[in-house]
């Protein structure tokens, strides 16, 4: 066929395009992604049982803060990464901003601590399964996310990937936060982090095999 | 804004609007396929189908040139992935055979048939497409033809443009 009739092809009767395309796409796919997580969370390891209190105690609400922080950022970068033509741009920044907030907090408390604490704070007494607690969790985020950019047209695959790795992973760790016994911010700057880059690695993995179009 | 309009549903702007993209991705890509002249319509035709297929992810706010350039440059990598696949299991041809070189005469003729391709398709992709893209009947017209509802035909043609990418894919 020749070009000239390809193009008349692509253009006979061509459809109005939804200009809010993506963000449904992602929102679904947040929706979705988050009620997985949420669900899991709740039917393999439950809510803890302090919620009630928690919900009053300000450290809770700044735990939960951060991986909505970093999700936001993933998000910034994951929907920029769908688009062709489009660098990272802000999201570097935005995703470097809560990681540091929380790690100069470890520092200074770790610091401040006594040295017999410091162990405790940074271990805590789940670090042996929270990260792969997380990793299990963001499952559902990653097939949603995934299945949301396949959708639109990404072409720096890998790094498209991680970020929709990153972005399952943040979503995880929120709903993980709905069990975490764990109050050290240490712990979070440690554990979550790990939780997180496990997904983040897995998209950057299959990002090139399965967001090719 | 040839583009824009297009996106609103403008087939004549939307039309212009691709030949003139072709034009530019010919140019683009006679330069970076400098020894694969016969192969640069093929990657045209791929990259067009790629920007129709892609185009609900132009935003206004954006330089329309990075966009179809990131496009472009994503759908030659893909090309030539594939063409050095396939190079290490066959000896080519090219460096024996110069009678295979003939399509200087038609330069906007592909190497590849895309619409052999088209016969590819299950018939309710294959059928909208045919009736609304190359017959120009309406969409209501198409329904009432082949029995699909409305619905299923503009699925169909949309599906079916981006099977017959995901088919090119499995081609190159």
């Amino acid at each position: 066929m020749k070009t000239d009739d390809f193009v008349s092809l692509l253009a006979a009767g061509v459809a109005p395009v939804d200009r809010h395309a993506s963000a449904k796409s992602f929102s679904r796919a947040l929706i979705l992604g988050g009620l997985g997580s949420v669900i899991l969370t709740v039917l393999l390891y439950g809510v803890r049982p302090d919620i009630h209190a928690m919900l009053g105690t300000p450290l809770f609400w700044f735990k939960l803060a951060f991986p909505l922080l970093l999700g936001a950022a993933a998000l910034l970068l994951a929907s920029r990464l769908a688009r062709p033509g489009q660098t990272g741009g802000n999201a570097w920044p935005a995703l470097a901003l809560p990681l540091l907030l929380v790690w100069s907090a470890s520092g200074l408390i770790l610091w401040s601590a006594p040295p017999e604490l410091r162990a405790s704070l940074l271990l805590g007494v789940t670090w042996r399964s929270c990260p792969f607690n997380i990793a299990l969790l963001s499952v559902p985020s990653l097939i949603a996310v995934f299945w949301a950019m396949r959708g639109l047209a990404p072409t720096r695959l890998r790094l498209a990937g991680a970020a929709a790795g990153l972005l399952s992973g943040a979503i995880a760790t929120v709903a993980y936060c709905l069990h975490c016994p764990e109050m050290g911010v240490p712990f979070w700057g440690a554990w979550y982090v790990l939780g997180m880059l496990i997904p983040t690695l897995a998209g950057a993995l299959c990002g090139p095999r399965f967001l090719r179009w | 804004m040839l583009l824009l309009a297009g996106l609103d549903g403008d087939a004549a702007a939307y039309r212009s609007f691709l030949d003139e993209l072709s034009g530019r991705l010919r140019a683009f890509l006679r330069k970076r396929l400098y020894h694969l002249q016969d192969d640069v319509e093929d990657v045209v035709q791929e990259t067009l189908l790629a920007v129709h297929n892609g185009r609900h992810t132009f935003r206004a706010d954006q330089p329309l040139t990075a966009w179809v350039y990131a496009i472009a440059r994503y759908k030659l990598s893909d090309f030539l992935r594939a063409r050095s696949r396939h190079e290490a299991l066959n000896e080519p041809l090219d460096d024996y055979l110069e009678i295979f070189t003939g399509s200087d005469e038609q330069p906007a003729a592909a190497k590849r048939d895309i619409g052999k391709l088209l016969e590819l398709l299950p018939d309710r992709q294959r059928l909208p497409i045919v009736h609304v893209k190359l017959e120009g009947l309406s969409v209501a017209e198409t329904a009432q033809l082949t029995g699909l509802s409305e619905s299923a035909v503009k699925i169909g043609v949309h599906r079916g443009l981006k099977a017959l990418a995901a088919k090119i894919r499995g081609l190159a």
